[in-house]
């Protein structure tokens, strides 16, 4: 026990000098880098589209279920043999086919499952399509300027998605 | 792109980027560690010798296999004392945001699950833990838990290159050369590329979007980190599937390479010790087949599920969440980019049977190792008892001590798993904590036993893990899980290293070939089966076939 002790307080000491150097000086730092202009310059993602946060109104794409409470994030963690949950998506998706008018078998996966954040800015390019009816209606753009705002807003490099924050402040700003 | 092309490029990227790394940082890290045995004698750096005379350490002195464990039990236990304080304070350090302090029960799980390299995390940080526990508690412990995994398996390597000696290194200099010379550079270096690529850096509590608040944090210190150090714990709740914390496909594939890229350097780190790189090259390619074998589980089972973007990201898509989901279970990380409780019966029971593995595939920094190292011991046990000789490996006898160490070190896991996952599910309070019924919730149980148990840290995120019986008897798992094996990796190690070199002779079982490969492969199968498919078979299996 002699040597558990003697150890503990040598331990002690180095984790106190550790977490000088990795506790306050490299964070310290990183956040010192994080100002350097250029870099990226949105480490406090002022007017961030990386999340994306259900906006009131006919004239905004709608984005993905949420299962968070803001301002934290999480999913639902509901499994595929989870009948009451089940019975949760078949509501959203008749619910969607009514808000869109369309069929139900056009709503797509993502529009009523909740994504693993609560916050997905993205919906994917079947969702955004079935809602321009309704936007251009909601937002009195021509439907050729939806699209075009759609479309600007498309991005990923190995799956094809649209930002639908981005998309929203396009039409606040069109 | 179709999906499936999609989903192959990244592979290929991944496995590209691994490759080019291998070779210069598995030899780096080997000379950081050969610290005492190249001539002449490697010098300290400054600061290394600032911190030893601080803590009133002589660098070159080497110790025993019992002081080296005492080392690592007494670091453990300021590093668990100090954090466990740290958040009982918190409402008077700077940065809280009135997240007050830390409910006790909590403190102790999360005390205990940073500083086994755990990162089990029983509350929501957004609603809990301000920046300075962030920081000064859960970075620091990221880095050095991790390093403590790095020095037992270099403990153990020098267990078999050493002959005759009863010294295996110094712990205190190996945790600090870990930490300063691998860990940190690295981390630096991809804190500033994941922040050029979008993730955030925040000493505010949150950020307007379009009206509403999200939480924000100094996001990328930790998160490289976090992934790094193979321990997995979010600043924020939902991980790295949060777009602060994994902005874009790029920073997820940055992740996953850089919460495998040490385990798996490691296999050459430990082939240039022992003065044979084929002997690594044959742990990595047992690692990796396990490892493609089970992505294609995971993935092929996701893309057949019901829902399958329930609780994934649209921009990883079904493959980028399964690379990551296979990544974070074969690896002791724990970090997760969607939510494995949604996953399919299959694809869930997938992410949880590479834990159940041992996590060897590639497994933690530094756990990786050693535990594959362990299995090698039983599997040449396995091997010596077929052909009736007495095993050797890698120079060294394997006699009733080593394969007794080897077999307390593999068996621990699975013993406080299924007592514990036992207990927990025929208490009836669990009931009331699941999130989904039947089979799925007897998974949601075995899942955070053996989460905690091989301190990987993910969860089947549903089930709520507050109430005291959780707090405190996965608290035990993530010690348990984590310490026996130490103990027993050291003993082994200083068993080993008393030995004499055994010559080799014709009846030498060669251990870089694909006998000795499927030899390995099959003792990490095979122990898991045998261990585990009741319990898999009430859960995702009984899932799968419904």
């Amino acid at each position: 026990m002699d040597n558990f002790f003697k150890q503990a307080w040598a331990g002690l000491r180095i984790l106190l000098a550790l977490t000088v150097i990795l506790g306050v000086a490299y964070p310290a730092v990183v956040w010192g880098v994080s100002r350097v202009p250029g870099l990226h310059g949105n480490a406090e993602a002022t007017g961030t589209t990386l999340v994306a946060v259900a906006r009131e109104g006919d004239q905004y794409f709608v984005p993905r279920p949420s299962a968070a409470t803001l301002p934290a994030s999480g999913g639902s963690n509901k499994s595929e043999i989870n009948e009451d949950y089940t019975k949760v998506v078949a509501e959203r998706r008749t619910e969607i086919a009514q808000r869109e008018g369309v069929s139900e078998d056009q709503v797509p996966q993502d529009a009523v499952t909740a994504s693993a954040s609560g916050m997905d800015p993205h919906i994917s390019p079947a969702y955004a399509e079935i809602q321009i009816p309704r936007v251009v209606k909601g937002s009195g753009l021509s439907a050729e300027r939806v699209k075009e705002l759609v479309a600007a807003a498309t991005e990923g490099t190995f799956t094809t998605t649209v930002n639908v924050t981005a998309l929203n402040r396009a039409i606040d700003a069109a | 792109m179709s999906p499936l092309a999609a989903g192959l490029l990244q592979v290929g990227i991944l496995i590209g980027a691994l490759a080019v790394v291998y070779r210069p940082l598995g030899d780096y890290m080997a000379r950081v560690f050969r610290v005492q045995e190249v001539e002449p004698r490697q010098k300290h750096s400054k600061v290394e010798l600032a911190i030893y005379r601080f803590a009133r350490i002589d660098p070159d002195a080497e110790q025993k296999w019992s002081t080296y464990a005492y080392g690592v039990l007494g670091f453990s236990f300021v590093g668990i004392v100090f954090l466990y304080l740290i958040q009982r304070i918190q409402s008077v350090l700077p940065f809280n945001f009135d997240r007050g302090n830390v409910p006790e029960g909590m403190s102790f799980n999360t005390a205990i699950s940073f500083v086994t390299n755990t990162n089990w995390q029983s509350y929501v940080p957004e609603a809990v833990m301000g920046h300075t526990v962030q920081m000064i508690g859960l970075t620091v412990q990221n880095f050095v838990s991790a390093a403590v995994g790095l020095a037992v398996a270099v403990a153990l390597i020098r267990g078999f290159v050493r002959h005759q000696t009863d010294r295996l290194g110094n712990f205190w200099v190996d945790l600090t050369r870990g930490t300063l010379r691998i860990l940190l550079p690295l981390a630096f270096v991809f804190a500033i590329v994941l922040i050029a690529l979008g993730v955030t850096m925040s000493l505010k509590s949150g950020v307007d979007v379009d009206g509403q608040t999200v939480a924000n944090a100094p996001v990328a210190s930790q998160e490289v980190i976090k992934e790094l150090g193979t321990n997995g714990g979010g600043v924020l709740n939902a991980n790295s599937a949060h777009p602060f914390e994994n902005p874009n496909e790029w920073t997820n594939l940055i992740e996953i390479f850089l919460l495998l890229v040490i385990p798996v350097a490691l296999t050459r780190t430990f082939g240039r010790m022992v003065g044979q790189t084929k002997q690594g090259y044959v742990l990595l390619g047992v690692m990796g087949t396990i490892w493609t074998a089970m992505l294609a589980v995971i993935w092929g089972a996701e893309a057949s599920g019901l829902r399958p973007l329930e609780g994934k990201e649209l921009r990883f898509d079904l493959a980028g969440s399964a690379i990551f989901a296979n990544s974070t279970t074969g690896t002791s990380t724990g970090a997760v980019n969607s939510w494995h409780d949604s996953f399919t019966g299959l694809g869930g029971g997938g992410t949880l049977l590479n834990m159940l593995f041992g996590e060897m595939t590639p497994g933690g920094v530094g756990t990786g190792l050693y535990s594959i190292l362990v299995m090698a011991i039983i599997a040449m046990f396995l091997a010596g008892l077929m052909v009736g000789r007495t095993p050797e490996y890698l120079g060294k006898k394997l006699g009733r001590r080593e394969v007794t160490a080897a077999a307390v070190s593999i068996l621990a896991m699975p013993t406080v798993v299924l007592i514990g996952a036992g207990i927990a599910a025929i208490l009836p309070s669990t009931q009331g904590v699941l999130n989904n019924p039947g089979e799925h919730g007897l998974s949601e149980i075995l899942y955070a036993y053996a989460s905690a148990s091989n301190n990987n840290g993910s969860a089947f995120g549903g089930i709520t893990v507050t109430s005291d019986w959780f707090q405190s008897s996965l608290g035990l798992c993530m010690l348990f899980g984590r310490f026996i094996p130490i103990i027993a990796v050291l003993a082994l190690a200083g068993s080993l290293a008393a030995q004499k070199k055994v010559p080799v002779t014709a009846g030498t079982l060669p251990t870089t070939g694909p006998l000795f490969a499927t030899l390995l492969g099959a003792s990490i199968v095979l122990v898991a089966a045998l261990t585990f498919v009741p319990a898999l078979a009430l859960g995702p299996i009984a899932e799968a076939l419904l």
